[in-house]
């Protein structure tokens, strides 16, 4: 008897080992976030994990990760998009004028802009999947034609300030009735919970899957990594409870975070997006309408990079002609950091968001440290470049 | 007889385990056109490549000798040093440059890495008078014909003193005009002392300008003929090329053959790129109940062409013709409707399209009816699992489990995931175009069970191969397309190897 149990149990360490070692870039980049955290909150004497840091790092990173989400799905489908940064400046820009001013109520300008957003990116997408025109250079034209657009719809001068309510888009915190002075229970409560829904699916989608004996993860890793998450989760929102709360962009990030995870990895729609990304003539041959599953995947787009031009907009309360620049190159870098494949068919949501965090995290760090604008630019390609070659690497073994 | 200019001797060549060149023989006498023949994939191409360097030495068995000399090519440039060069079947011309530009491509007139228009030009102007074409060395090779191009090609081989031309199928893309002119000069090329290698499938050519002839069947050489002494019947060479044992390599089959169940009337399909081009040729085409119907024919004849147009439309343009099943005309223009109407598709090319090849085994089996696995577009996980694993099971899928990575499987294996993709669509009418292309005997003798099996359920197989001896063994009926038309129809009783060879060789000539 005792024989036999060490026997199984040296067997799930061995599978252990080979599945940590065949899962190495889903692991990996946790990891790399978490050695790149606790490396700057050395360097920084432990201002990264200040609760005003903190929340100022989820506020700085999260227009950059809602356009992760649907710059993942462009770059899976086998495209990219270059006007992202641009398409969000614009519709900022017209949302300014909009609110500022004719005085639209924010939920209308609100709604006209994400409209606003849908349509631009089906204009795009329009050339790319049924005239299969590159989307490199159908979105190479369009950030300039919405580079233009903005300065002209602005007339080359900002615009502001924005009603309150719409400001509380981003600067607002979910509200507390408890009134508490130093923490918000309400903020922390919610934390937790979340943490623990999080904790108590995925307990029973292993179930799931194990009833089905479809299961490969050892147990072991399998608790660990889902405990050090929630438990992260948990310890996150007691920091932010104890400055002002949950950041209302952060429900908007972590509910899109979850639909977009949700539909990427257990839908139809979401399962022939990676199939058109994988093998679009395989694709094709299978009955999935591949021209019009791109056509979305641009519309989508488009939606939410209004969306984040809105947060943006909100965030620094007035619409600049410069907003927007470069963040196509942020956001783009968060997919590729994250695992996505440039050849499409691979990547992941929660891939994208770590690495949109990795991103976030060096450059706040880097500019708590004092390190110049110059070399963090040099420093964040390195990595950019050092993700890829990694991921390449480890193809080919 | 004069000493041979190339000497080939016991060429063994594998690839992956599998042997593609069991032992060929090749003698060719100087100045002489030399054909060889052999039906698809009994070892030709291989062999050129052997001989071309594309295999470098050491990768393959056997003896290379050309004048006299011993050969090891590390590569094609060292076979070309030698003035051995092939041209392939695949015209291999950069369409946006010039005629000059593209002879001496990686040959340039230059000095210094400074190309001499000039020179480039003038001689281009006289390789083309040896090749009888008219055009100026600056046209664009996209603005010619594709049988220009083939004497483009030979041009540019003249340029780099050739001894030593080898022809890879040059006629098969071309029309008969063409075909003609490029034999002409064969001869013209022989009086000048050069000596060809040509390769076709056509034997009223090669009855034409061959002086001998050696017959390749499975990567051996199983006859050499000389044309010179008197003239080789056209019976001789097909009787060599396909005189193969037939083993018992085919599951038994007692065929159960209903009514008409689907049809294909008057099917008119044109060339994708090439508008002008009529690839189908108005053909009509039906399959019954239980049937298994083969189609027969060489490479280019049209037959993935016909399948995939009927698909969907998934290759070609100004598609006409109508389909029916059950007698009811159904629309099959997108592959969604085919689908609908349990059409289904096995592809030729399982890795080009067929399979998303890094996902798993269970991700591919439901993609083209990922709606059976779902409710409101949700995948059910456990009930995907549940079909691919009795897929799996049914289908004889060797691997662990359900979630190994399609690149990861052998090529039989590879094809089952096809087949129980579109086994899980719940199809009627199973159009399945080379199904046991490049995997093993073993395997191939489970994909002729599962066929069979299809066959005994009821369904309706349409079945596409090169290969003769699975034609014979499996279906029901041949049909036997050349060029974009039926020229001949056999029963399972009549067909032999000979008479489908004879109707595809002697249809062109009529």
């Amino acid at each position: 008897m005792v024989t036999q149990t060490v026997e199984t149990d040296a067997k799930e360490a061995a599978g252990g080992g080979s599945f940590l070692k065949n899962n190495l870039r889903e692991y990996g980049l946790l990891l790399s976030l978490v050695v790149i955290m606790v490396f700057f909150q050395i360097e920084t004497d432990g201002t990264l994990f200040q609760p005003l840091n903190l929340t100022n790092l989820i506020l700085q990173n999260s227009y950059i990760i809602v356009m992760a989400l649907g710059m993942l799905l462009v770059i899976v489908s086998g495209h990219i998009d270059l006007s992202v940064g641009s398409v969000s400046g614009f519709v900022g820009a017209v949302a300014a004028v909009l609110m500022v001013n004719h005085g639209v109520h924010f939920v209308v300008a609100t709604i006209l802009c994400l409209i606003l957003g849908g349509v631009i990116g089906a204009a795009q997408g329009y050339w790319v999947a049924f005239y299969k025109i590159p989307s490199f250079i159908v979105t190479l034209a369009g950030m300039l034609v919405f580079k233009g657009l903005a300065l002209a719809v602005l007339e080359g001068s900002s615009v502001g300030p924005f009603p309150d309510t719409f400001q509380l888009l981003s600067t607002g915190f979910i509200p507390d009735p408890f009134h508490g002075e130093t923490l918000r229970v309400t903020s922390l409560v919610a934390g937790i919970l979340m943490a623990l829904v999080l904790l108590v699916s995925k307990v029973r989608g292993r179930a799931e899957r194990v009833k089905h004996g479809m299961e490969s993860e050892p147990a072991i890793l399998f608790m660990v990594k889902n405990l050090v998450f929630a438990s992260m989760i948990a310890a996150f929102s007691y920091m932010l409870a104890s400055y002002k709360g949950l950041p209302n962009v952060l429900i908007v990030m972590l509910l899109l975070m979850l639909i977009y995870d949700f539909v990427t990895s257990r839908t139809t729609l979401g399962r022939r997006i990676y199939a058109l990304g994988g093998n679009e003539k395989a694709a094709r041959l299978s009955g999935i309408k591949t021209e019009r599953l791109t056509f979305y995947t641009f519309i989508n787009m488009g939606m939410l990079s209004a969306l984040a031009g809105l947060i943006f907009a909100a965030r620094l309360n007035t619409a600049t002609p410069k907003a927007g620049l470069g963040f196509e190159l942020d956001v783009i870098a968060a997919c590729f950091i994250g695992g996505a494949s440039a050849s499409g068919g691979v990547g992941k949501v929660l891939g994208a968001v770590i690495g949109a965090f990795i991103m976030g995290v060096m450059n706040n760090g880097m500019s708590i440290m004092g390190i110049g604008i110059d070399y963090q630019q040099v420093i964040k390609g390195l990595v950019l470049l050092a993700a890829v070659c990694v991921d390449v690497y480890n193809k080919k073994k | 007889m004069a000493e041979p200019i190339l000497e080939m001797r016991g060429i063994k060549k594998s690839f992956h385990g599998v042997r593609a060149l069991s032992n060929v023989n090749l003698s060719v006498q100087p100045g002489e056109i030399h054909a060889i023949v052999g039906e698809n994939g009994a070892g030709k191409s291989t062999l050129m490549k052997v001989l071309s360097g594309v295999y470098p030495d050491g990768d393959f068995e056997g003896q290379i000798k050309f004048s006299g000399q011993d050969c090891h090519f590390k590569g094609i440039a060292d076979s070309e040093h030698k003035g051995i060069i092939i041209i392939h079947q695949e015209l291999a011309l950069v369409p946006l440059l010039s005629i000059a530009e593209n002879i001496f491509l990686g040959n340039e007139q230059a000095t210094g890495g400074i190309i001499n228009w000039t020179t480039s030009f003038v001689k281009t102007q006289a390789l083309l008078k040896k090749v009888g074409l008219k055009e100026s060395p600056n046209a664009l090779i996209t603005n010619l014909g594709v049988g220009k191009q083939q004497l483009i090609e030979i041009a540019k081989a003249l340029s780099k003193e050739v001894k030593l031309l080898i022809l890879d199928e040059p006629t098969a893309s071309l029309n008969e005009t063409d075909s003609d002119a490029l034999m002409e000069l064969l001869l013209e090329l022989k009086r000048q002392g050069i000596t060809c290698i040509l390769i076709s499938h056509k034997l009223n050519e090669i009855s034409k300008v061959a002086d001998s002839i050696t017959v390749l069947r499975d990567g051996a050489t199983v006859a050499s003929l000389d044309c010179t002494s008197g003239k080789i019947s056209e019976d001789t060479v097909i009787r060599h090329m396909v005189g193969r044992e037939m083993a018992d390599r085919y599951p038994k089959r007692r065929p159960d053959i209903g009514g008409k169940v689907f049809e294909v009337k008057n099917w008119k399909v044109h060339h994708e790129v090439h508008p002008e081009r009529v690839v189908i040729k108005g053909v009509d085409l039906h399959v019954k109940r239980g049937e298994i119907v083969g189609i027969a024919g060489l490479m280019g004849a049209g037959r993935t062409e016909l399948a995939m147009s009927i698909f969907g439309k998934t290759y070609g343009r100004d598609i006409s013709g109508e389909v029916f099943l059950h007698g009811k005309k159904v629309d099959t223009s997108t592959v969604q409707k085919a689908i609908n109407n349990r059409i289904a598709y096995v592809t030729e090319d399982r890795k080009g399209y067929g399979l998303v090849l890094d996902e798993t085994i269970a991700w591919n089996t439901t993609l083209a009816n990922l709606n059976a696995v779902s409710t409101n577009a949700v995948i059910d996980e456990g009930r995907e699992f549940n079909v691919a694993e009795d897929y799996r099971r049914k289908l004889n899928i060797r691997s662990p489990d359900v979630f190994a990575r399609t690149v990861n499987l052998s090529g039989g294996n590879q094809q089952k995931v096809v087949l129980a993709k579109w086994l899980f669509s719940d199809p009627e009418v199973l159009i399945l175009d080379e199904p046991t292309r490049g995997i093993d005997v073993g395997a191939k003798y489970e994909i002729y069970t599962i066929i069979a099996q299809l066959a005994a359920e009821g369904k309706c197989v349409l079945m596409i191969s090169s290969e003769m001896p699975e034609l014979l063994g499996m279906c029901d009926r041949i049909c036997v397309l050349n060029e974009g038309k039926f020229v001949a129809e056999f029963t399972a009783a009549e067909a032999t190897q000979e008479k489908i060879m004879r109707s595809i060789v002697t249809s062109g000539v009529n």
